[in-house]
């Protein structure tokens, strides 16, 4: 079994309860985008838009530390509280399953 | 008025590459681009990071991959309008497509192509209610002219490179700087940092961190803003002010396209790829990032790959009664519009008596 489950709470505040995967070497970017919810990912990947900025609800002592490029990027970002992060800074690992997170309003 | 056969809306690797493709048929290109500097995300955003999937370069930053795609097409002179951003587009009665720029510049072509990545970049507005009221009336989110605030009080937000630089310039001829932060700690360049903190500790610039700007007031231009202290709404303090400047960096928007009639799906624009990467409308073609079709890939290789179709298509719609014979490079060389002309080496045939 190398699925897990994230509850993503969608900016209308519905909860979304989805599979995502360990092995595929993904990210919570990713799994919005794969579950069509509603983030964009516009900068791919690299930290550098904050379109999948998400406030984690549950199992932040299992997040890498943020890098240079997600805090510059959050500095930036706006609506940014203290349980911010980016989703596509969060790789997909086993220790996650379970995790509730709520996305970020969308910036202008 | 710049007339050309190909006008390209977007100066990042596939417009760039663009102008190899057509050139190597002989048709000129022109590229236009919102920001001043060619290479599009790979020169603004991210210049410094290296690629791993460009064929042939195991490993190559963003800006030499541009730096090395500006000395390829050279031999193909192209034309660049860059700072201004496409508006408009008009089809001419005789077939041609005139394109006009945010300041007014006008550009015909019998096709355009349209390699706009993401969009445009455009200054991140900080989600305060009413500041579209106040713009050009005391907001602005990019310094055109520094001079015009003179003698006068700013209040800058933001904490990256442009927030701390500009601050230290303001410090010098305004009357009082003001520079509003999140947090306590600035990320910017460590030079700007060091000046910022002297600048602060000798009364040059009011400092004022952990905080942010969450309300605009005035009657008909900005005269103060309202500063919210960690998120304690208890303790807002209204500091007037003559200006404001958020500065969040850029974000892309797909902009003024977007109005231009083209069948757009998810930001994105819809294309032919069972051909030749035409829109909806006929002499109209979308490559790269900005285009969608079953199975897109965002990659900067198949953003070269659709210019290589995209422009045989071009040039069939540029001169119908002429059938054009793909040639390779390594066979017929490059000939430059500008006169240079490279070809492999020929091999010496010389007997040894």
């Amino acid at each position: 079994m190398l699925d897990i489950k994230i509850t993503i709470i969608d900016r209308e505040g519905e909860a979304h309860l989805v599979d995502a995967p360990t092995d595929m070497n993904m990210n919570l970017m990713e799994v919005c985008k794969m579950h069509e919810l509603p983030v964009q990912g516009t900068c791919g990947g690299m930290a550098m838009c904050a379109s999948c900025h998400f406030y984690s609800l549950s199992h932040t002592d299992h997040f890498p530390e943020k890098s240079y490029d997600e805090e510059d990027m959050l500095d930036q970002a706006f609506f940014v509280q203290e349980n911010s992060r980016l989703g596509c800074q969060i790789p997909i690992t086993k220790e996650l399953n379970g995790l509730e997170i709520k996305l970020a309003p969308e910036s202008m | 008025m710049i007339k050309t056969d190909i006008l390209i809306i977007g100066a990042g690797p596939t417009g760039l590459f663009t102008v190899f493709e057509a050139g190597l048929l002989k048709l000129k290109c022109h590229l236009i681009d919102a920001l001043p500097i060619a290479g599009g995300q790979c020169s603004e955003i991210y210049p410094k990071k290296p690629i791993y999937d460009i064929p042939g370069f195991p490993e190559v930053l963003a800006g030499d991959l541009v730096r090395n795609l500006m000395e390829q097409i050279k031999p193909f002179s192209p034309g660049f309008t860059l700072g201004e951003r496409a508006e408009t587009l008009e089809k001419l009665e005789d077939g041609n497509f005139l394109v006009t720029t945010s300041k007014g510049t006008q550009h015909q072509a019998p096709v355009v192509v349209i390699a706009g990545g993401l969009g445009s970049f455009e200054p991140r507005k900080p989600p305060i209610a009413n500041i579209d009221k106040y713009e050009d009336k005391g907001v602005a989110y990019i310094i055109k002219e520094p001079e015009i605030y003179r003698n006068k009080r700013i209040v800058i937000s933001g904490g990256g490179d442009s927030a701390l630089d500009w601050a230290i310039y303001l410090a010098e001829i305004a009357k009082e700087v003001s520079l509003v932060h999140r947090r306590n700690d600035f990320r910017g360049a460590l030079d700007s940092v060091e000046k910022i903190e002297e600048l602060s500790k000798s009364g040059k610039i009011n400092l004022i961190t952990r905080a942010e700007v969450v309300d605009l007031k005035g009657e008909n231009e900005l005269e103060a803003v309202v500063i919210r202290h960690n998120g304690d709404d208890s303790v807002d303090g209204i500091k007037p002010t003559d200006f404001f400047i958020p500065l969040f960096g850029l974000s892309p928007k797909l902009g003024p396209i977007g109005d231009w009639g083209l069948e757009i799906e998810k930001n994105a624009i819809k294309v032919n790829n069972a051909y030749d990467y035409q829109t909806n409308i006929p002499g109209i073609y979308a490559i790269g990032d900005v285009n969608t079709y079953p199975g897109k890939l965002k990659l900067i290789l198949c953003g070269f790959h659709e210019a290589a179709i995209m422009c045989q298509s071009a040039y069939q719609r540029i001169f119908p009664e002429k059938k054009y014979v793909m040639k390779y490079t390594t066979v017929s060389g490059i000939s430059g519009f500008d006169g240079t002309r490279k070809e492999a080496r020929k091999e010496i045939i010389k007997s040894i008596n």
